[in-house]
């Protein structure tokens, strides 16, 4: 508990009352549960588990930017790598939705300890070039691998009966399942930012020769930040894959890779709810304005614009600021 | 509001059982409205569809027709979600256009689940009424296998008989070329050989050097989008098509040919399924068209026009909105309209009419704007479109 409060906050900004932050964060945990648990009553569940889906993408992806201070431009191919394992392992094999999502979980987990162990030895922009490049690799594989289905990529994939046992066919039903997935996937990326191990990896972002010097093995630091953020980036995508029921080459398109980006400072990187809420706007604008035809991408990159010049350092970032909690 | 919808129509229905018939219909026109196929497909669709509600006279005929549109940005999970809001939320019955492969696939598995009835005239593969043909779905326009048939048999007819492709190298690009190819030489042509072109490609001379020196009469383009302007734009520069090679386009449309200019793509062989300037019905209805667009019509938007009429004319038939009776309508009506003329739809969701083998015109031939084809040959709609018993469809046993 003392550790978590130390964590909560930050050494350099005075907090009167110290144990208020983790209450606080707990209490917006609960609120965000109680609304996710009421929201497919009143909102659309297809759209809710979009959000869910790439909330935990980009929180996983936060991890590694905002905690670890590695900026990587190469998540879809964790993403996408995962999706296409779950759909073809559900599909095929007659997986059911746990052990193909634990499966794709599993593909990123191996993916992103071989591309981080090698992409780690490099620093800022040759680090995401690295991580660009081998996410171009993934894409050229699932453009060509048979498996894929190519551009048309693997569709129809089922939603089999949960532990064998279950049907959860029906959106509503297994928009409980995404739920109970990615809001334990968040509440495990913020038990991590808040481990010792967390407090490390924070020391290593502000100054890593000073951590060096301390003593860390900073490699093997950054390389389980890696692995860690690139196995969540999967369970995202394995969930994401089979939601829509489809695989497709969009998830490990380039483009991918940059919209978590995108979630991530809209929200606000070094904040711990920014990614959820990055995610659900940039969610919301793809299936809200869907209907003003060519002014969707335009209006997206408005509120981007406004969104860098005005809220600097992300819309929950800004609030953080207002109440003087960091988020 | 949207329980109070149905409600109103099944009051009224009850009401006015004995007149004419009181049906709410809901199309939703799903496709690129920002990206590459917003001008092939985009708003011009929705004017199709627009226009075929009014030729229709649904409002007299007691249908209330409402058309809903969206972008889908040429993403599968983006048509995805959008398609299920439309059929859960705002009780859609009728999704029609759909371009990208990935996208129209997602939906036609979406529609088959739902039970609703799909349109597509945007995309091309012919899977969709191959092994994943669905009862739900009607694809309207043109397919890759009809494309593939249409320039290659046509051309090679027409004495062109010795090929070399230039292929973009991953599955869709390989099927284009397989197909064409089993066309060509079933028809007695030769294929001289391939060269295979990253995707997506953005430097094609050392492939068309290739290609030019094979000697080849026809140069087959197997591929799509940015990589055949490409291509085509790379080829008037080596001066290919004035030296005496033929450039065949096998996935391009009118709307492409006005992107790069007559200078660009004149002398390019391809297939299509509707042409403005075919006769004068098309010419008028064309006009009616650009009155609105500023465009003349791609053959997705005649595809759209002709498919959704035939829906409103099948709910008439069928006296009701039910997808299996409307589908069922649509496979017994005969097809005929002003557009795309006569035609059929097979139990494996194929809608077959004619299709045109053009040539791009030169500057000096063409007589102003959008005056850009020749008419080369007429594919009859037995020949135009892949046998039944050749697709591996489960429905057609």
């Amino acid at each position: 508990m003392t550790d978590q409060t130390m964590s909560g906050a930050p050494v350099n900004e005075k907090t009167r009352q110290p144990l208020r932050v983790p209450v606080l964060h707990m209490g917006i945990f609960a609120a965000l549960l109680i609304f996710f648990l009421a929201a497919p009553f009143f909102l659309y569940p297809v759209f809710l588990m979009k959000v869910l889906c790439f909330a935990l993408f980009a929180c996983a992806f936060n991890l590694l930017l905002g905690y670890g201070g590695l900026l990587s431009f190469g998540h879809a191919a964790f993403f996408g790598g995962a999706s296409y394992i779950s759909a073809h392992a559900a599909k095929m094999w007659g997986f059911t939705p746990e052990l193909a999502v634990l499966l794709g979980t599993g593909a990123a987990a191996v993916l992103g300890l071989v591309i981080g162990s090698l992409a780690i030895r490099r620093q800022g922009i040759y680090f995401a070039m690295v991580t660009l490049a081998f996410a171009q690799m993934v894409f050229f594989f699932s453009l060509q691998a048979p498996f894929t289905g190519g551009e048309d990529g693997i569709q129809a994939v089922p939603r089999n009966l949960l532990f064998g046992l279950f049907d959860i066919r029906h959106d509503r039903a297994f928009y409980f399942f995404v739920l109970a997935i990615c809001f334990g996937g968040v509440l495990l990326i913020y038990r991590i930012i808040h481990s010792p191990f967390g407090q490390v990896l924070k020391a290593i972002r502000e100054n890593e020769q000073r951590s060096i010097s301390l003593g860390y093995q900073v490699n093997r630091y950054k390389l389980a930040v890696f692995v860690i953020s690139a196995t969540l980036a999967g369970t995202a995508g394995a969930t994401k894959a089979l939601v829509f029921q489809l695989a497709s080459l969009t998830d490990v398109h380039w483009t991918m890779s940059g919209e978590v980006v995108l979630m991530a400072l809209l929200g606000g990187i070094h904040t711990i709810f920014g990614p959820i809420a990055g995610a659900a706007l940039i969610v919301a604008m793809q299936n809200y304005f869907a209907g003003f035809g060519a002014w969707v991408t335009v209006l997206q990159g408005a509120i981007f614009v406004i969104a860098v010049l005005l809220f600097r350092e992300g819309i929950v970032g800004v609030i953080g600021k207002w109440l003087k909690k960091p988020l | 509001m949207n329980i109070a919808k149905p409600m109103l129509a099944l009051v009224t229905g009850l009401l006015m059982t004995s007149s004419a018939l009181a049906i709410d219909i809901r199309i939703g026109v799903l496709n690129d409205r920002s990206g590459i196929y917003a001008d092939l497909s985009g708003e011009g669709s929705v004017i199709a569809a627009r226009m075929a509600i009014e030729d229709f006279g649904a409002a007299d005929k007691g249908i209330n027709v409402e058309i809903l549109s969206a972008d889908h940005q040429n993403r599968p999970d983006v048509a995805s979600t959008i398609a299920r809001q439309w059929y859960d939320n705002d009780n859609v019955d009728v999704i029609a256009d759909v371009p990208t492969s990935s996208a129209a696939i997602a939906v036609h598995e979406i529609t088959r689940e739902k039970n609703r009835v799909f349109i597509v005239s945007g995309a091309a593969s012919s899977d969709l009424t191959g092994t994943m043909c669905s009862p739900n779905t009607a694809h309207w326009t043109y397919d890759t296998w009809a494309l593939a048939n249409g320039t290659g048999s046509a051309m090679v007819q027409e004495g062109f008989d010795s090929w070399y492709f230039l292929t973009a190298d991953y599955a869709f690009g390989h099927a284009l070329e397989a197909d064409t190819s089993a066309v060509v030489e079933a028809s007695g042509g030769e294929v001289l050989g391939t060269v295979r072109h990253p995707f997506p490609g953005q430097d094609f001379s050392s492939f068309l050097l290739q290609a030019q020196a094979s000697g080849a009469k026809v140069i087959g383009l197997a591929n799509a989008g940015g990589d055949t302007v490409n291509a085509i734009k790379q080829a008037s520069e080596f001066g290919i098509t004035q030296a005496g090679q033929a450039l065949a386009g096998l996935l391009i449309f009118i709307t492409d040919v006005d992107a790069l200019g007559l200078n660009d793509a004149q002398g390019l062989v391809l297939t299509e399924a509707f042409y403005w300037d075919l006769n004068d019905e098309t010419r008028e209805w064309s006009e009616r068209f650009e009155a609105q667009r500023g465009a003349k019509p791609t053959m997705v938007h005649a595809g759209v026009y002709s498919g959704v009429l035939h829906y409103l004319k099948a709910v008439e038939h069928a006296g009701s909105k039910d997808a299996e009776l409307v589908m069922a309508a649509m496979r017994e009506l005969p097809i005929e309209d002003p557009v795309m003329g006569g035609g059929e739809l097979r139990i494996d969701g194929r809608k077959t009419h004619d299709m045109y083998l053009f040539r791009v015109k030169s500057p000096d031939e063409s007589s102003g704007p959008w005056d850009y084809y020749e008419h080369l040959a007429t594919i009859p709609a037995e020949t135009a479109f892949r046998p039944l018993e050749d697709g591996g469809c489960e429905l057609v046993n």
